[in-house]
């Protein structure tokens, strides 16, 4: 099964990945985010009859649209390609992981696009109180969706609930509550949702800050600016504690992943958290040099976050690695032992099952089991393979928590200043509002930077690696469609900016 | 309750609504016909708003049952998905590209800086419409001819042609198959517009096309029910999973399923009725007859393709490669918690035959292109 793993492939088909998922994060946040802000501005026109709000609904919703439609163009090559580049992937986990592809499509996907088309065309067609449930059923349905996925990527990272059935070579599903109420899919979900409101909160006050600062549509973008920041606020203190729920998730299942996010190579008891820094790039996993050309240190933090428990240990790179005995961790160096007892085993016991030796099998069957969770070890060549890219992983970390705890400040501002009437004097924070409807996009996409290129190289932790999850594609087949997919999307990507900022700039109709 | 089922009986299941799905994609495709016809019913500018717009309102219903489709399969037949995405690399890619750019032109088409212009838009309609469904049917049509496949002792995949399934375009029956559904999707496509717009005009254009298409569609609908009828097909022994070749293989499926070639028979009597009572009697209900006549002739085609011991996605280079719905599909556990998840598809189907009945209560016309949101329009 290690035969000609292709590497230069496998790393075009990350890439592919790694691109068409970016792209659709830029568009999914929004989605999951405006459709609740819609929904409260037409909640709010139900209730009070004021015409004011169905403009502002009706404005918000022509830019949602034309997100949408391509929110959904980049989604479909997403679900597809677990099949087209990660094939080997889909049939070992296909069992445990095409479940909540399906039920996302069932329980989500519909309810969005049929209310969908009721909120946008269904003003004069259906009563007042039947468009409001549109509504209501799309932001529902947009997160549902993400529920649903998020369950997908937090068995990725936390594979429980399955069994591997040797004879098929594949994972099974055992139980798909434990799928479901997964710590790590839950926290996935609330952490992945609560900074989506955040980041729709800021794109509402982005625009509505540049409305100010023409003084073009003031009324609208006040009133929009009051929504949206409550909800930004509201949203962002449930992003922090999510976010620290995330980071203690990772404690306890994807230590590597933490340690590359703090750039901690040699374990502390009592580990200092590090507030800002500059990596050493020549560091290696092993030598002694400083990880860290410049940095500052909050001392103890990080094993109270990582632990919850002030003095307690936590594992760097170099422990992780190569073992610490005295702390009780097991090294990648043991574990790949331990994994190419598996992989060979599970060979000899295909071997023993096609010659028909019964008594072979059961042996290599009876060797292969305790060893069993260690299988994706068995594909590494070498420890240092189990350690993700560190720089990247650390940087991305930090830019999404310094820009956490900036944004919510921002909210706050744009509250005060609304309460208090003067926020079309406040030119700086107007400015300052533009501006951060793009580091939230900053933000997002940083965290999942920190997320999926944290956990390499598992596709599925601990027990498959990428280079074995791949499809069995030449290396310019899959370069071949990443620059079609580059270019398609890019294309697409312009003209939806283009009409953006056309929209935008028409603004509301005015009555 | 779907736990007491026997694995074979869930795997049977399983198929047959995976076939439901996919046969209500078919009839959802009058979407893309229709984006075909756009250039032949409509003339002027606010006759092509009018098919355009009408069409907009369902485009999404029509994607997402192909999401769906995939998601189901991928959740009931892990294996079929695994091989045939990832071998037959080409011709899903180019598929799904067809549908990504059909997934803005809607959206795009008429908005101010769109960076394309309208006409590419429309050109992305008309290429998902047509290129996207002859592609489908080639691809649905290896069902039957088989494809250049082997898999490995863990499963894995090799594609044995260079082309990695736009080979699957260049043999007759697959390509027959193909453009008889693109003519199926135009055909529904000139019925839904006759029964959804309220306008004189292109209600006699549609009612033509709907004609014309029926006229293009039948031979190849001949040629498809020819190869069904003599083809050698590919044959799973029930005791010992072996794959052999089998004489007319799936005409005995048809002979030994009589529901299934009732469908079949009765799936084109509807279509051929609907076409009639919207061409020669003036209804406007056609589409419900051809929709549900698709309905029945796919359930038949994903029947005969799967039941009655036959291999559904056959390998012609590895013969016992060769995919069937017992050798592909999740386990038990997956099936039945699955199954449970299946029982919410018809309270789907409900809300939105509900909505669509609210929203479509008024013909579409062109009182709908003068009110206030113009601007927001497709
Ligand atoms: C449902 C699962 C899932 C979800 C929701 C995401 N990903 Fe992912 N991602 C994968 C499942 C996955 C994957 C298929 O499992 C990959 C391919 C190989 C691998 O290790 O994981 C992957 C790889 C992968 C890589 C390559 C990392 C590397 O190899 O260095 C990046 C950068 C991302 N993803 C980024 C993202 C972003 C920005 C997402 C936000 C939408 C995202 N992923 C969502
Ligand atoms: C690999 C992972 C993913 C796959 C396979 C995937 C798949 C899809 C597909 C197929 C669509 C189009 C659905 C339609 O027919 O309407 C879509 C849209 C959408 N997806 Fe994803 N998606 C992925 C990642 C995500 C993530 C991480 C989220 C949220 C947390 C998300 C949320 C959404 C939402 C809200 C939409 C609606 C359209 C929009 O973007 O505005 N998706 N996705
Ligand atoms: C208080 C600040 C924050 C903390 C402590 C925090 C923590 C984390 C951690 C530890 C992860 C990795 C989870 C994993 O690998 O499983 C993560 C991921 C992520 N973060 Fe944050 N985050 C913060 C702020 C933000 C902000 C402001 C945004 C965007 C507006 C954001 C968006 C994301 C996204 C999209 C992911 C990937 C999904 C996930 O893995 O949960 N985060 N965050």
């Amino acid at each position: 099964m290690l035969e000609q793993i292709d590497l230069t492939m496998v790393n075009w088909a990350r890439a592919q990945f790694a691109l068409t998922a970016m792209y659709h994060w830029i568009f999914v946040p929004l989605t999951l985010g405006l459709s609740f802000l819609l929904a409260f501005y037409e909640t709010l026109y139900y209730r009070t009859g004021n015409e004011e709000w169905k403009r502002i609904t009706k404005f918000w919703m022509g830019l949602f649209a034309i997100n949408f439609a391509i929110g959904v163009a980049t989604g479909i090559i997403l679900e597809f390609q677990f099949g087209t580049n990660w094939s080997n992937y889909s049939w070992m986990v296909g069992d445990i992981f095409g479940a909540p592809l399906a039920i996302e499509g069932i329980f989500a996907f519909f309810l969005e696009a049929t209310f969908f088309a009721v909120m946008l065309f269904g003003w004069d067609r259906v009563s007042k109180k039947f468009h409001l449930v549109a509504t209501w059923m799309v932001a529902i349905g947009s997160n549902l969706s993400a529920l649903w996925i998020l369950v997908a990527n937090g068995w990725m990272q936390h594979p429980v609930g399955m069994q591997f059935n040797p004879d098929l070579a594949r994972f099974e599903m055992k139980d798909i509550g434990a799928l479901i109420l997964s710590p790590v899919a839950v926290g996935k979900f609330t952490h992945v949702t609560s900074s989506s409101f955040l980041l729709a909160s800021l794109f509402v006050i982005g625009i509505s800050s540049w409305y100010l600062l023409k003084g073009r549509h003031v009324e609208m973008a006040k009133k929009s600016i009051i929504v949206a920041a409550v909800f930004g606020l509201v949203a962002s203190a449930l992003v922090g504690f999510t976010g620290d729920e995330s980071a203690y998730s990772n404690a306890r299942f994807q230590p590597m992943k933490l340690a590359a996010f703090e750039g901690l190579y040699d374990g502390e008891t009592s580990a200092g958290l590090v507030a800002m820094g500059v990596m050493n790039h020549d560091k290696q996993p092993g030598d002694d040099q400083d990880a860290f050309l410049f940095e500052v240190k909050v001392p103890g933090v990080l094993s109270l976050l990582a632990n919850r428990e002030a003095g307690s240990f936590v594992p760097g790179i170099n422990d992780l690695l190569y073992g610490n005995a005295e702390q009780g961790v097991m090294g990648v160096k043991e574990k790949m032992v331990q994994g190419r007892i598996a992989v060979n085993q599970l060979a000899a016991y295909k071997d023993a099952k096609k010659a028909g030796d019964e008594v072979a099998a059961k042996a290599a069957l009876a060797a292969f089991v305790p060893h069993q969770d260690f299988i994706g070890f068995g594909y590494l060549n070498t420890p240092e393979e189990a350690v993700p890219p560190v720089p990247l992983v650390f940087y991305s970390f930090h830019i999404m928590v310094i820009l956490g705890t900036m944004l919510p400040m921002i909210c706050l501002l744009f509250l005060f200043y609304t309460y208090k009437d003067t926020i079309a004097k406040q030119k700086w924070l107007l400015g300052l509002g533009m501006i951060s409807m793009f580091l939230a996009h900053l933000a997002s996409q940083a965290g999942w930077v920190v997320a999926e290129v944290g956990r390499q190289p598992w596709a599925i932790q601990n027990l498959l690696p990428v280079s074995v999850a791949r499809s069995n594609l030449t290396t310019g087949t899959v370069q071949t469609t990443f620059f079609m997919f580059l270019v398609l999307f890019t294309i697409l990507l312009i003209a939806e900016v283009g009409i953006m900022l056309k929209q935008i700039n028409i603004g509301p109709e005015e009555n | 309750m779907f736990g007491s089922l026997e694995l074979s009986q869930l795997q049977e299941l399983w198929w047959l609504i995976a076939s439901v799905v996919g046969s209500l994609f078919l009839f959802l495709t009058f979407v893309q016909g229709g984006q075909t016809l756009l250039g032949t019913v409509a003339k002027t500018g606010p006759e092509k708003m009018l098919v355009v717009n009408s069409l907009g309102r369902k485009w999404e219903l029509t994607f997402t049952t192909l999401v769906l489709f995939g998601g189901a399969l991928f959740a009931a037949f892990p294996k079929f998905y695994a091989t045939s995405f990832g071998g037959a690399y080409w011709v899903w890619m180019a598929i799904l590209f067809t549908f990504i750019v059909q997934a803005v032109s809607y959206e795009f088409r008429r908005k101010p800086g769109n960076f394309l212009g309208s006409s590419v838009y429309e050109f992305f309609l008309f290429v998902n419409g047509s290129l996207g469904i002859l592609l489908i049917g080639a691809a649905v049509g290896t069902f039957f001819t088989g494809s250049n496949f082997s898999l490995n002792d863990y499963n894995q995949v090799s594609w044995q042609h260079s082309l990695r399934g736009l080979e699957a375009a260049f043999n007759p029956f697959n390509v027959c198959f193909g453009l008889m559904l693109v003519f199926l999707s135009r055909i529904l496509g000139a019925m839904y517009l006759t029964n959804h717009i309220d306008h004189e005009l292109l209600a006699v254009r549609t009612r033509k096309a709907t004609l014309v298409n029926l006229l293009c569609l039948l031979p190849f609908l001949l040629y498809v029910l020819y190869g069904f009828a003599t083809m050698d097909g590919f044959a799973v022994d029930p005791a010992t999973g072996v794959i052999v070749m089998e004489k007319a293989k799936y005409l005995h499926n048809l002979l030994a399923m009589p529901v299934t070639a009732g469908m079949l028979l009765l799936g084109v009597v509807l279509v051929v009725a609907g076409v009639v009572a919207n061409v020669f009697m003036g209804k406007r209900n056609g589409i419900w007859f051809g929709g549900l006549g698709t309905v029945l002739v796919g359930l038949a085609i994903f029947s005969i393709a799967g039941y009655h011991n036959t291999a559904f996605y056959p390998s012609k280079f590895a013969l016992q490669s060769s995919l069937t719905i017992y050798n592909a599909s999740s386990s038990h556990y997956t099936l039945t918690a699955m199954s449970y998840v299946a029982l919410a598809v018809p309270l789907v189907l409900a809300y939105i035959a509900y909505v669509w009945r609210a929203m479509d209560a008024r013909k579409f016309s062109e009182a709908d292109l003068v009110d206030a949101d113009l601007k927001k329009l497709y």
